[in-house]
């Protein structure tokens, strides 16, 4: 099924149009910076954190794709509210939907919830890493790591 | 059972009409399909498909002369050597050297830009001196000469470009002073396909005693070339742009330069005498081929010569130029589409963005409609930043390139705005 509308889903165009929480985050408590070389993607994505390790705000800017645009988009929508472990699970799953063994992923997209409009993205290889640049940068902003993230490291 | 089994047409005796069909013939993959369509190869600054002669002249060699040069007294050695020797001179040829000697095998461009840059260069610059580059270059014109600029205390200098993609010429004569001990300009840009003034540049970089090397990776594929006619010291080229293997090139440079030049690299091959005192090195090749070279590569690369000579250069640069020139108007008649390089003097290389749909999204959709174009920097990030985009998409052409294809690039562009509704 490797379909252009499998790949561009409406949810995907949409986001993409009208990215979600697009702009700096003032204040900020953690920040990081994502970069794809291969296609100079570049992305930085800012997080408050409540007490409880609870993602209390969630934003992003840069520019990109429209792949690693709307999954930007979508991740904050989804963290928003979560606790650190919960977006680092998330994170897991999302990453199994895209490389994983499609009969594994199956019973873990109910949790992945509009996320799960990514799963075209697994018959485009070269565009995994767009859908996943926007994670890589937000795990690197929870950890602490606020050297460059990079798709390629 | 020899080398020399393809066939030395000579230019002139070639038959008078272009026959794209039949050029196609030779190239095995432009008959592939990707995706149930067929392919349309618009790729090929990035690397040039290779015809049925080459890709057979490379297999014969393994086949019926596969042995080291210049080492063995044994036939198949001595027919190596033959080989390989006899590529160098095909190669003379194709840039009109005036000695074989001038000849240097390479990994390709970007090697040969880094043995000019580590041997030559370095032993002529000291701390304030500097390096005159152009804004179009790719990224092998910039890093080795950035690289020898750093360890030596000289400075990068870069002429800027214009709107069209243009070196700035006023600029770049301003840039030349008596600090500036080494020019080095690409030939065309791999990125905007913009043709360089290269001859002006040489002689205003003579004016001042100034040595002058031209990256030619992206012209050799495209134009004719005498090194002899520019005057320029160094000229590089590689054979996978050209429609011969990838992993090998040719350096020319001038011999009285290459014999007082340092080696590059140290090993069997580049010495007369080894003791652990001191060792004399080999001239000129033989000096900057150290280790066993990429034999079959050369003699594959040799056989890309034959074919591009047989074909005619001249024929293919005017084929390009209609091809060019159709592709530029369909090009600039698609909604939303912006041509990033508009230089007067282009070779067939088209970058473009259109407006709100990212070049990676760009490339996936053509891709599945068989169009293989590039997306991203094209290893050229400043010139990326000259014209404030990230990427850009880029369709390059070649003398097998129909303008059936490029209808269906321009119908692949159709299917992008309606994708994203733009």
């Amino acid at each position: 099924m490797s379909d252009l509308t499998d790949l561009y889903q409406e949810v995907i165009l949409d986001h993409n149009r009208q990215p979600r929480n697009f702009g700096e985050l003032v204040g900020a408590d953690h920040k990081a910076r994502g970069h794809n070389p291969l296609c100079g993607d570049q992305l930085n994505v800012y997080v408050t954190l409540a007490g409880g390790g609870v993602i209390e705000d969630v934003r992003f800017d840069g520019s990109g794709c429209a792949i690693s645009k709307a999954s930007a988009s979508l991740m904050t929508e989804a963290v928003k509210g979560k606790t650190l472990a919960d977006a680092e699970t998330l994170f897991k799953s999302f990453h199994e939907l895209l490389t994983g063994d499609p009969s594994v992923h199956a019973a873990a997209s109910t949790e992945l919830g509009k996320l799960a409009v990514f799963e075209g993205v697994r018959e485009f290889p070269v565009r995994v890493k767009c859908a996943t640049l926007a994670w890589h940068t937000l795990h690197a902003a929870l950890s602490g790591d606020t050297e460059r993230v990079s798709t390629e490291s | 059972m020899t080398i020399d089994t393809i066939p030395k047409t000579d230019a002139k005796k070639a038959p008078a009409a272009f026959d794209v069909e039949r050029i196609r013939k030779d190239f095995p993959a432009l008959s592939l399909s990707v995706y149930g369509k067929p392919l349309a190869y618009l790729d090929n600054a990035a690397t040039s498909q290779k015809p049925e002669s080459v890709i057979e002249a490379e297999a014969n060699w393994y086949r019926e002369s596969c042995a080291n040069v210049h080492r063995g007294v044994h036939a198949l050695s001595v027919r190596a050597t033959a080989a390989y020797e006899g590529a160098r001179r095909k190669l003379q040829g194709f840039v009109n050297a005036a000695d074989a000697r001038e000849i240097v095998f390479v990994k390709g461009t970007t090697d040969a830009v880094n043995l000019v840059a580590s041997t030559f260069a370095k032993s002529r610059l000291d701390p304030g001196d500097e390096v005159l580059i152009t804004g179009l270059e790719h990224h092998s014109n910039i890093v080795p000469w950035q690289l020898v600029c750093e360890e030596r205390g000289a400075k990068l200098r870069v002429a800027r470009l214009n709107d069209d993609g243009e070196v700035d010429m006023e600029e770049f004569e301003r840039l030349l002073s008596s600090r500036t001990k080494m020019v080095a300009v690409s030939h065309i840009s791999n990125s905007l396909g913009t043709i360089n003034p290269v001859e002006r540049m040489i002689e205003l970089a003579h004016a001042r005693d100034v040595p002058v090397m031209i990256d030619g990776a992206q012209a050799a594929p495209h134009k004719r070339i005498d090194v002899q006619a520019l005057g320029c010291e160094f000229y590089a080229i590689s054979s996978h742009k050209m429609f011969g293997p990838t992993g090998v090139g040719a350096l020319y440079g001038r011999l009285d330069l290459l014999a007082s030049m340092r080696p590059y690299q140290g090993g069997g091959e580049m010495i007369r005498t080894v003791s652990f005192e001191s060792t004399e090195y080999a001239e000129p090749p033989a000096r900057f081929e150290a280790g066993t070279p990429n034999i079959a590569g050369a003699v594959g690369f040799g056989a890309a010569v034959d074919y591009l000579l047989a074909i005619g250069l001249d024929k293919i640069e005017a084929y390009e130029e209609g091809l060019l020139a159709y592709a530029t108007e369909k090009l600039s008649a698609v909604p939303g589409v912006r041509l990033i390089g508009t230089a007067r003097h282009k070779a067939a290389v088209l970058s473009f963005v259109i407006d709100d749909v990212h070049a990676h999204d760009v490339g996936t959709i053509l891709d599945q409609e068989g169009v293989a174009i590039r997306t991203g920097h094209h290893c050229a990030q400043p010139v990326m930043d000259r014209y404030g985009v990230p990427a850009t998409s880029r369709a390059s052409l070649a003398f097998y390139n129909t303008r059936e294809e490029v209808d269906r690039l321009i119908a692949g562009l159709a299917k992008i705005r309606e994708v994203f509704g733009v």
